[in-house]
């Protein structure tokens, strides 16, 4: 008899979310499938809305990412007002979109994943959390909350709430940068660099404990996808896609977002409310790829800053080409978080950063237009039609987490045959198949443009579709 | 003006206080340093007593009066903040809440909109009404202004400057009890309208539903406080 065993709800992601391992008569994986169960209409509801609204509007999709909204948003509606924004406010924006990098790649490494990679994927799961973290290794602990408050602060600071700040508009940003401000920033990048560097240097010394993890937590060839500035270094506000196979061959280069639903396609599957992301020309499934912060040091051919450059010519010895493991996500992770700081500390130097000029001022000028931008978890599009007035009359956001949804996928039912045989798991077992979807820190409230928690289900179904064994996480 | 101005005693919270005869209860209230939550009324606008904030009680009458339209009596007894008020005015506060979709996170007027710093004083802590989310409209048609249905409480701030100020009389109230809505000129799209453009209209808004375009984002202070010296000027004239 076959079974299929439920996770429900996955613990330590952003959102709501199930995974299902279907199990065959001889009780070997025969399928996984990564759900997220929740839909919230965002699209939908912006309908009729005046463009230079949505920025704020879409902000509201996410509590943990809303300035990657705002950005994309903000850019989709420059374009539709056919402005390029002064120099300063580009800067500023910039600045902000890293801050909110660095504070929820400090989220998903220290808070969500740390756990496991300290404490071990066998571990009482009672303790296997951040306070465990913080008990078993208080620097670690304390590097992840002050990490997260460095990236916080910048949001706060610049955009006078930590949480959906309306400083970014269409055309730029709302306020200036004032010098004392400027001097507050400068005084938190000491410790932001100790932090990070402890991070690295720990995330080094046990990354080879989890050779078994690497080899399995969907680690395939795939395309990956995300910002290039001209001179092939990294970006995560302007720049063009770049889309490269698994040996490192550009397939797609210098896309900007206005090509970017010409070129990527949306998929449906009945089992989730997170749409399939494709590559147009290769078709769905074989056009999947992954975004994020594997994808963008996988593409990058430099960080442009001297630390971040170190780390990334390390991070390029992993593999002969694209490094293919998603557990690499966590390394790629805080190697972002250092390029973050770095980039931070430039952007504060620059001599026009305090100038007063910070927005322009268009009304509709195209009845269409896209923004694009490196969210934590990869590339986000934005895609806004507009009636003569410039109220909303269409909407389309691609989320990194629809894009990552093939290869999370593919990660799950990988992980789940390597390690449930014979129909028998553990505990342990299980949190390493949840763990998969971890790497990609996948944010289904985005992904669904939808509500809620963040639990996760776990069920394992028999082949007549009886549920043997179900774990609920809460 | 004339000098022997007929003077009027009574009791506002059991403060003796005097007034000239033919002063609204509210004026005299405010003389007095006495507060009475409003939400229609507008200094430098005539008052038409529709939002119901204002009411207060008399003793002797069994009904309730605006104290922004009713005139002082010798010898009046008015309180204007029994529990039987305050739960009248959180009722109209829910009320207005419940009957458009008035979405504070991401309305341009949030922290400094009229409905919602009184909805704050006067303790709306949750609307225990169903909200009827109606499907209204926006009118973006003027180039420089945005009138968005689904924020207006209907309280005519705006009608009443564009006629009275103004002089334009571009706005007025079309259709009746829960399905009125303000239209320009005869139901015509704003921006067709013979509005002149001066945006007085959004500065007496009390909410987000009148705003310029270029504010996005909780960026929209008002300044309604203009129309007392503009009145000034043209009677000075």
């Amino acid at each position: 008899m076959s079974q299929t065993i439920t996770i429900d709800p996955v613990t330590r992601l952003e959102g709501h979310g199930k995974i299902t391992i279907q199990l065959n008569r001889e009780g070997e994986v025969e399928d996984a499938h990564f759900h997220v169960t929740q839909v919230r209409g965002f699209e939908r509801f912006s309908e009729g809305r005046p463009f230079y609204e949505m920025p704020s509007l879409m902000a509201r999709i996410c509590g943990i990412c809303p300035v990657s909204h705002l950005i994309a948003s903000a850019k989709a509606c420059e374009a539709i007002m056919s402005v390029r924004i002064p120099h300063t406010a580009a800067q500023l924006r910039r600045m902000l979109n890293l801050a909110q990098m660095v504070q929820s790649h400090a989220l998903s490494f220290f808070y969500l994943s740390s756990p496991d990679l300290l404490l071990g994927m066998e571990s009482d799961p009672a303790a296997r959390n951040l306070f465990g973290v913080a008990a078993a290794k208080p620097e670690l602990g304390r590097a992840g909350v002050g990490l997260r408050r460095f990236g916080q602060t910048i949001i706060e600071s610049l955009g006078s709430k930590r949480i959906h700040p309306g400083w970014v508009v269409p055309g730029g940003v709302t306020e200036p940068l004032s010098a004392e401000k400027r001097d507050a920033i400068l005084a938190l990048l000491p410790e932001a660099y100790a932090n990070i560097k402890l991070a690295l240097g720990w995330y080094k010394q046990i990354a080879e404990k989890f050779r078994q993890e690497i080899e399995v937590f969907a680690n395939f060839p795939s395309l990956f996808l995300g910002l290039i500035n001209e001179d092939e270094s990294i970006e995560f506000t302007d720049g063009a896609l770049r889309l490269i196979d698994a040996e490192g061959a550009i397939v797609a280069d210098g896309i900007t977002a206005s090509e970017f639903t010409q070129v990527i396609g949306e998929a449906v599957e009945p089992y989730s409310y997170t749409k399939f992301a494709y590559y147009k020309p290769l078709g769905y499934p074989q056009g999947s790829y992954r975004v994020g912060p594997l994808a963008r040091l996988n593409i990058a051919k430099s960080m442009g800053t001297p630390l971040a450059d170190a780390e990334l010519a390390e991070f390029k010895q992993l593999a002969a080409g694209p490094v293919q493991s998603s557990f690499y996500f966590h390394h790629a992770r805080l190697v972002d978080m250092l390029y973050g700081i770095e980039k931070i500390e430039q952007i504060l130097s620059d001599p026009l950063i305090l100038d007063k000029h910070v927005r322009a001022t268009a009304g509709v000028n195209r009845p269409e237009g896209a923004g694009q931008a490196e969210a934590p978890r990869g590339t986000l599009m934005h895609h806004y039609k507009v009636d003569e007035n410039g109220k909303i009359t269409w909407a389309n956001l691609v989320i990194a987490t629809g894009q990552n949804n093939h290869a999370m996928n593919q990660g799950v039912l990988q992980a789940a045959k390597h390690f449930v045989k014979n129909g028998k798991f553990t505990e342990g077992i299980l949190n390493r198949v949840e763990a998969v979807v971890r790497t990609f820190d996948p944010c289904l409230s985005c992904s669904s443009h939808a509500v809620g928690q963040m639990p996760l289900v776990l069920s394992l179904l028999s082949a007549d579709g009886k549920v043997l064994d179900r774990v609920v996480r809460s | 003006m004339s000098t022997d101005v007929e003077v009027k005693t009574l009791l506002i919270d059991e403060k003796e206080v005097s007034a000239r005869a033919g002063q609204t209860i509210l004026e005299v209230a405010r003389e007095n340093g006495i507060r009475i939550p409003t939400l229609c009324h507008l200094d430098g606008l005539s008052d038409v007593g529709a939002c119901r904030m204002c009411l207060v009680e008399i003793k002797g009458s069994p009904k309730l009066l605006p104290a922004c339209v009713a005139t002082v009596q010798e010898g009046m007894e008015v309180s204007t903040a029994t529990e039987r008020l305050r739960t009248h005015r959180r009722m109209i506060l829910e009320l207005l809440f419940a009957e458009r979709n008035h979405i504070c996170s991401v309305c341009v007027a949030n922290g400094h909109c009229e409905l919602q710093s009184l909805a704050q004083e006067q303790g709306v802590t949750h609307v225990r009404l169903p909200y009827r989310n109606p499907e209204l409209g926006v009118d973006a048609s003027n180039e420089r202004f945005t009138l968005d249905h689904n924020r207006c409480i209907l309280c005519t701030r705006c009608v009443r400057v564009c006629a009275e100020i103004e002089g334009a009389h571009v706005w007025d109230v079309m259709g009746r009890g829960i399905n009125s809505m303000v239209i320009s000129d005869l139901h015509e799209e704003w921006g067709a309208s013979s509005c002149t453009r001066c945006g007085k209209c959004v500065q007496v808004c009390p909410t987000g539903a009148l705003f310029d375009k270029t504010k996005v984002g909780s960026d929209h202070p008002k300044y309604p406080d203009f129309l007392p010296y503009l009145n000034l000027m043209r009677e000075a004239r």
